[in-house]
């Protein structure tokens, strides 16, 4: 159940069997699998995982120290839910959606304390609420009934929940509201309100899938100029621990252009919510210029905090992102890391004494990895319009190692594989993204909207880019054995020009004012000049022009300023000439 | 209280009790052995009639009949400011002969999470005095930034150094007297007692043992003691931080010594074991150590970790160093090879890593140019590593002139920068300049991490001229 429900179907209440950490079993508790239960004498919230004979298992999404055998268990008969409405974004939920700002001010304490339920949404809170329908209008399920403005930048729409029948609309009252209150009545008897609640196990229905056609535009160079992801797309990002999978998760939740962001932080570290709750206020969504906040919606359920409620917080995430997809938007959740996820699996499942899979996860964790991916997708709507969910998720390898089961499980499901490499981010070359092991399966169906909206020859034009860095890889095997001075000259160009790719147009400071975020179109224009460079060289060494001359022209090095150049078309275009000019002038 | 002398089992560290009344998890347990000892416990898991109780002083001496006490209540620290300048043993009993310690409160060591919704980021940069610490991998108050060692390599010398020298320049130039805020907790868990007398010594001889308070677990004694000790140590730290304003670093070592022990308290209870046979829930685990240190919104204090481990084999994809490197906001690496140079402290910079410094240094904190001097300081250094494998091969001639001042930038690097000693305390400006001065060594146009007016400002023309000099 979610947290603002009542407790009206109340059964018959359990006795506390046995206790070993975060699973409790219960004897004669009438329960269903997943509902959710209170356990203890402090009420702990918990959810049934098995049942066996007389004897039910609890996972308990609090801390368990002190609970003992003997200790009531009261059932709910609800199964886990969110509550979903107005007052999402601009939130910061645990795994199972109570609001952390909320349980500080209940608990009196910076310290979690047990025991305290909230409401994933402001009960008492009224909302303007404006109709878009009117009284004699047919609606269904799905369908948007009103708007009612969120935050800054968002417009919460207000529909028809997916379990109503629907009907004609007989009253619609524009009005301020709280989230309980009937705004639409239809003539099937049935009151809309702006609450809905939803099992988070229970994909939100919708028509269908659809094959994406537009990418979740980053804002990274690596990403949209090599590796893009589709609005509607999958991808993961594997790496060893200090690789950057939270700085790129962060990168892609301040700047890419989603409309609403939903980032689990599961399992890792507190500090690192926190400064999503301190930045986000302050930045500006490059789309709508308004604080970033205003369209995220935070969860956090930290590496310290109860490892079953670490479990649900990603089903938290993706039910929400399916609630704001329902209303036409495109929406990006980001999960940090997914591998908590799968450990705190494998950890109540090795307390069940399940019988363990490989590496000791459950036999169902493909299974679980997918279900999760496969929530995300464009979606042809219950209402019949579009909207998206695009899933990023880090994977934590131990030892960074990506044969483990995890990474080879999510690999098989996502098309977008965003690989980290320990050692580019030891030498700071940062995103670390491996461009040799790093793919993107999107890249074709993406290339029309690039070509229409970058630029006609963009497709192009990162193809010789990969081409050069290809080749560089091979010819550092030789350089390894000889030394670059070795080398043909039209080789030593090609490093040369590869090592303009790396560091100029690959490598992006996340801490930098300006170089943060570069607009596909700066993307392209900074390749360009490269390619500007590239040709002009070769054409002066056919020329007879010295390697050492060429790459010596005073501009050359200002090609690794494109990034953080402050009026960066100007200062490309500048670039371009001087190139040009100063390499022209060697022959 | 009841008691009972109804022991079925003892296996390893556990022992197993029939009870008639329920007997929560984590509760804390007295048995009582037929030599009249009292051992000190906890409950690993409550069933109706059946309890699992984890001795922490070990099981010798217990038998069917030591009678077994449940105390109501799980483990507690007895904490008030008096514990600065004390010592305890690894269970918080107090070894010093000092006076008796009258409690303020009784906490819970099993310490709550911190609401993410109640933290304040850490941004207040510490200066450690070492050069590979403050100038590329910075320390900041509130941060968990643990040292990868190896065994026999002087990593006690660097945790004391930083111990020693740590300050917060601002304040100092503020005049408030802020020396009186600062508290170390050190926590030993399972090091030798030559290995702690080290530091013992190095607390008294710089008057530190004053606003210090020092858990033991020693080598010799009992291992499952050391899954307590640093949560005592712990909540010590947020009792002294978030109470009484202070700000405090705790030093824990050796985290490998506590690993161990979780490993052996799993495989005593025949659990399945994860990798090389440490529990599957060490993560969370050392999570709920390490997530310990911060700060929080509206309190003076601050909780520091550094915490010390040896990896095993020097294998920094152990689990030990694995799961923490996950878990922790950094590292700093203690590295064989540059030890064996003698280089003092042997910090190799490639490997190491704070997470926090971005935010901690800069404009105003430290200096403008802090972050792109270390971006091009690692960049450079990594460059020369790479040239050094491939100088064996081919030589030094067959380089380029560019190559070869990579090369020398790597030598350099290592005998100036990070060669300092343990009693060289450098203020960052001082650090910086350093970097300048090896930076410079290369024409202006390499320098492409570092901003263009930074280059004019603190680029040093004769040292590239001296560079030029040598190279002909
Ligand atoms: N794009 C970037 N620009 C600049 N610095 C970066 C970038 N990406 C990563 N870094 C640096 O790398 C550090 C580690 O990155 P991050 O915290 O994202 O690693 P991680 O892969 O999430 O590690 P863990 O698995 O331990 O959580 C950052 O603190 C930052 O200093
Ligand atoms: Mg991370």
């Amino acid at each position: 159940m979610s947290q603002a429900q009542d407790t009206e179907t109340v059964r018959e209440d359990g006795i506390i069997e046995s206790v070993s950490g975060p699973v409790v079993t219960a004897a004669d508790l009438d329960a269903r699998m997943n509902d959710v239960v209170y356990v203890g004498d402090e009420g702990l919230m918990g959810e049934v995982i098995e049942i066996e004979g007389n004897l039910t298992t609890i996972q308990v999404y609090e801390e368990t120290s002190g609970v003992g055998p003997g200790e009531p268990v009261e059932n709910t008969g609800e199964p886990l839910s969110v509550d979903l409405g107005p007052g999402m974004l601009d939130s910061i939920y645990d795994g199972v959606q109570r609001p952390l700002d909320v349980l500080e001010s209940k608990m009196g304490t910076a310290f979690l304390d047990r025991g305290v339920d909230a409401p994933g949404i402001d009960l008492e809170k009224t909302w303007e609420f404006t109709p878009t329908v009117s009284v004699g209008d047919t609606v269904a399920p799905g369908d948007i009934v009103g708007e009612v403005p969120e935050t800054e930048s968002i417009t919460h729409k207000v529909m028809v929940p997916p379990d109503y029948d629907g009907g004609d609309v007989t009253a619609a009252e524009e009005g301020e509201f709280t989230v309980d209150e009937p705004v639409v009545e239809l003539d099937s008897g049935e009151a809309v309100t702006m609450h809905q609640e939803w099992p988070v196990r229970q994909a939100r229905p919708a028509l269908e899938k659809q094959s994406p056609t537009i990418p979740l535009v980053s804002g990274q160079r690596i990403q949209d100029g090599l590796f893009p992801i589709a609005k509607g797309g999958t991808a993961a990002i594997p790496g060893p621990f200090g690789s950057g999978k939270t700085v790129t998760q962060h990168q892609l939740a301040k700047w890419s252009d989603a409309d609403i962001v939903v980032y689990v932080g599961c399992g890792e570290r507190g500090n690192e919510m926190t400064e999503v709750i301190e930045d986000f206020p302050e930045l500006e969504d490059p789309k709508t210029g308004k604080p970033l906040m205003s369209r995220t919606c935070l969860i956090a359920n930290t590496s310290n905090m109860p490892v079953a409620a670490r479990e649900s917080c990603i089903y938290t995430g993706i039910t929400i992102a399916e609630y704001f997809r329902d209303m036409g938007y495109d929406v990006a959740l980001m999960a940090d890391s997914t591998s908590r996820w799968a450990e705190a699996m494998r950890e109540i499942s090795s307390r069940l004494e399940e019988m363990p899979g490989e590496e000791g996860y459950p036999a169902y964790l493909a299974a679980s990895l997918s279900e999760f991916y496969e929530r995300a997708g464009l979606f042809e709507l219950l209402n019949g319009d579009q909207g998206s969910i695009s899933a990023i998720g880090a994977v934590s390898p131990p030892g960074g190692d990506f044969s483990e089961p995890v990474t080879q499980n999510t690999l098989r499901i996502v098309k977008t594989f965003w690989a980290l490499d320990a050692d580019l981010a030891n030498r700071r070359h940062f995103p670390s993204i491996n461009w040799n092991d790093s793919y993107s399966l999107y890249t074709q169906q993406l290339d029309p909207w690039y070509r229409e909206n970058v630029a006609e020859d963009f497709p192009e034009i990162r193809q010789w880019a990969v081409d050069v860095l290809d080749e560089e890889d091979e010819l550092q095997e030789i350089v390894q054995l000889v030394g670059k001075d070795a080398l043909p000259e039209d080789q030593q160009l090609t490093l040369e020009v590869a090592r303009y790719l790396r560091e100029a147009w690959l490598q992006q400071n996340a801490f930098h004012d300006v170089d943060t975020f570069c607009p596909p179109e700066k993307t392209y224009q900074m390749l360009q000049a490269i390619k500007t460079f590239n040709d002009e060289a070769f054409a002066a060494l056919d020329a007879g022009v010295p390697v050492g001359e060429i790459t010596g022209v005073d501009a050359a090095p200002r090609l690794n300023r494109m990034g953080t150049a402050e009026e960066w078309d100007e200062f490309i275009d500048e670039l371009e000439s001087n190139l040009e000019a100063q390499i022209r002038e060697l022959y | 209280m009841k008691e009972y002398q109804t022991i079925t089992e003892i296996s390893g560290p556990l022992v197993f009790a029939e009870v008639d009344e329920p007997v929560g998890y984590d509760e804390i347990v007295e048995i009582e052995t037929p030599d009249g000892d009292t051992l000190r416990g906890q409950v690993l898991e409550s069933s109706e009639g059946l309890v699992s109780i984890q001795v922490f002083e070990g099981t010798g001496g217990i038998d069917r009949n030591a009678s077994v006490r449940f105390l109501g209540e799980t483990m507690k620290m007895p904490v008030t400011e008096d514990l600065l300048g004390r010592v305890l043993d690894g269970s918080g009993n107090p070894i010093d002969d000092g006076p008796e310690i009258v409690p303020e409160e009784r906490r819970d060591i099993v310490g709550a999470a911190i609401n993410p919704y109640s933290r304040e980021y850490p941004e207040e940069f510490i200066q450690t005095g070492v050069s590979t610490i403050d100038g590329m991998n910075t320390l900041v108050r509130g941060q968990k930034l643990p040292i990868f060692s190896g065994s026999g390599l002087p990593h006690n010398d660097l945790a004391l150094q930083i111990a020693r020298q740590a300050t917060v320049p601002e304040e100092e130039d503020g005049g408030d007297d802020e020396a009186s805020d600062f508290a170390v907790i050190f926590g030993a868990i399972g090091i030798t007692a030559e290995e702690a007398n080290e530091f013992m010594q190095d607390f008294e001889r710089t008057g530190a043992l004053e606003r210090s308070v020092v858990f033991m677990n020693l080598a010799d004694d009992p291992a499952v003691e050391r899954t307590v000790t640093p949560r005592l140590a712990l909540t010590t730290a947020e009792y002294l931080a978030f109470e009484k304003d202070y700000h405090v670093l705790v030093i824990l070592t050796d985290i490998t010594n506590y690993c161990e022990a979780l490993r052996e308290i799993g495989a005593a209870r025949e659990e399945v074991p994860g990798r090389r046979g440490y529990p599957g829930y060490m993560y969370t685990d050392l999570a709920q150590l390490y997530e310990r240190a911060g700060r929080i919104e509206g309190r003076e204090g601050s909780v520091t970790q550094i915490p010390i481990l040896t990896m095993p084999s020097d294998d920094i994809t152990h689990p030990i160093p694995d799961l923490t490197g996950y878990i922790t906001e950094g590292q700093i690496i203690v590295d064989r090879s540059l030890n064996s140079q003698g280089a003092k402290p042997p910090i190799d910079v490639s490997d190491s890593l704070s997470r926090l410094m971005d935010d901690g240094i800069g404009e105003g904190l430290t200096r403008g140019d802090h972050s792109d001097v270390s971006a091009q300081l690692y960049a450079a250094y990594a460059e020369g590593k790479d040239l050094r494998d491939l100088v064996n091969i081919v030589g030094r001639e067959a380089l380029s002139e560019r190559d070869n001042k990579y090369l020398d930038f790597a030598d350099r690097f290592e005998e100036e920068f990070v060669q300092q000693g343990y009693d060289t305390d450098r203020t960052i400006i001082e650090t910086l300049e350093i970097g300048w001065e090896l930076l410079s060594m290369f024409p202006k146009e390499e320098l492409n991490r570092i901003d263009e007016d930074a280059i004019e400002e603190y680029y040093l023309e004769d040292e590239s001229e001296v560079a030029e000099a040598t190279a002909d």
